[in-house]
């Protein structure tokens, strides 16, 4: 007989530490929190450029709840509703419930970084909508302290041009730009959120100097375009994702306001950078 | 929708944003966010649709008192207006005054 009686041993059981990372996008500050500290290493690598050292009182808290991969649903659409109190955000790869006004929220995931990603974007659309702001597909970049959007549907040109960005500028994102109202006019702010250039924008904003609409040619022309007509263009680029009348009027009020407020253009473009001398 | 009288009453949709941009009207379905514009003569039927003026008198008022037209002339553009915006939900039409 090897084994004789167990003797049982046990100690005080204790919570998996949690892990956290705090980051702010267009003036809004967040901050993640998992147990898995290979994670939030990964979410500190992808939003490095926008990290913040101290937690903000009035952050946007997310608990995140990893599930292994395979309990992911597939390809399920994305569904975006109003329930009790809380924003129910879920699509085939994450379930998040968030309270906006409490601001705290959890999302179910694996550990992949593009659902926590979408998560954001939705939640900042939402929260954007309250405050005079829209994130917008479109490329940005800051040019002699002013900012100058490239807005078009995928293959309009937003990552060619950001790519034949000169050096004097910082680029603000080669896909989603995030706009706010402040004080002194519209503010365009720098976000993580890369296209195909797969590089995040700089964490700076300024103010926008003109948004142009994108369109390749065989050469470089801008011709300039009326508020309405420019609002009808921001509308369909604008991300919106949620069906709330109240958010999606306030989200085009704001877009009105852009309109008559920033020079917009159509911007037709060749695919060299001598496109960057009409922009100053 | 006429009523005896051949009159009719329109009165905006309560599901929609909109906005003066220039001399145009910007106007947002809620429901399904459907943009539309109006331009200057289609805003100033839109802008005096109360629900209790009746068209023709909106009409002549809002259009034929600015601008070059027949009075019967703009009514029927006034009238094809009204029925197309009121068709994508954004007026609506009554054969009677609403109540306030």
């Amino acid at each position: 007989m090897i084994a004789g009686n167990t003797r049982a041993f046990s100690a005080q059981r204790y919570e998996i530490r949690d892990f956290h990372v705090c980051f702010e996008i267009g003036g809004v500050p967040f901050v993640l929190t998992a147990k898995d500290p290979a994670f939030i290493a990964m979410l500190e690598n992808r939003y490095a450029n926008f990290l913040r050292e101290r937690v903000c009182a009035r952050a946007v808290r997310i608990r995140i709840e990893l599930t292994p991969p395979w309990c992911a649903t597939g390809d399920a659409g994305l569904e975006i509703y109003f329930k009790g109190a809380r924003w129910v955000m879920k699509r085939g790869d994450f379930y998040a419930e968030w309270d906006r006004d409490l601001g705290r929220g959890t999302v179910r995931q694996s550990a992949n970084p593009y659902a926590i990603d979408s998560v954001i974007r939705i939640m900042l659309s939402l929260i954007l909508a309250r405050q005079r702001g829209f994130l917008l597909h479109s490329a940005s970049a800051v040019r002699g302290g002013r900012a100058f959007l490239f807005c078009g549907v995928s293959g309009s040109g937003k990552t060619t041009i950001a790519r034949m960005a000169p050096r004097d500028s910082a680029l603000l994102s080669d896909e989603i730009s995030c706009l706010r109202c402040t004080a002194s006019g519209y503010y365009a702010f720098g976000t993580p959120f890369a296209g195909d250039l797969g590089v995040a924008g700089a964490a700076v904003a300024a103010p926008v100097a003109a948004l142009y609409f994108l369109r390749q040619g065989p050469r470089n022309r801008i011709e300039p375009i009326d508020p309405p007509r420019a609002v009808a263009q921001l509308m369909r680029n604008i991300l919106f994702f949620a069906k709330d009348c109240e958010a999606g009027a306030q989200v085009f009020e704001t877009a009105c306001d852009f309109g008559a407020r920033v020079d917009a253009a159509e911007l037709t473009f060749k695919a060299d950078p001598t496109v960057w001398e009409l922009i100053r | 929708m006429n009523d005896s009288t051949g009159k009719k009453y329109i009165s905006r949709s309560q599901a929609v944003a909109a906005r003066m941009l220039g001399e145009e009207m910007m106007i947002m379905s809620i429901r399904d966010s459907a943009l539309f514009s109006l331009n200057p003569t289609a805003s100033a039927i839109w802008q005096a649709a109360d629900g209790v003026t009746p068209l023709r008198e909106i009409v002549e008022r809002a259009i034929v008192a600015h601008f070059e037209v027949e009075p019967d002339t703009a009514y029927r553009d006034a009238v094809e207006l009204v029925e197309a915006l009121a068709g994508h939900g954004i007026l609506k039409i009554a054969a009677e005054p609403a109540r306030s």
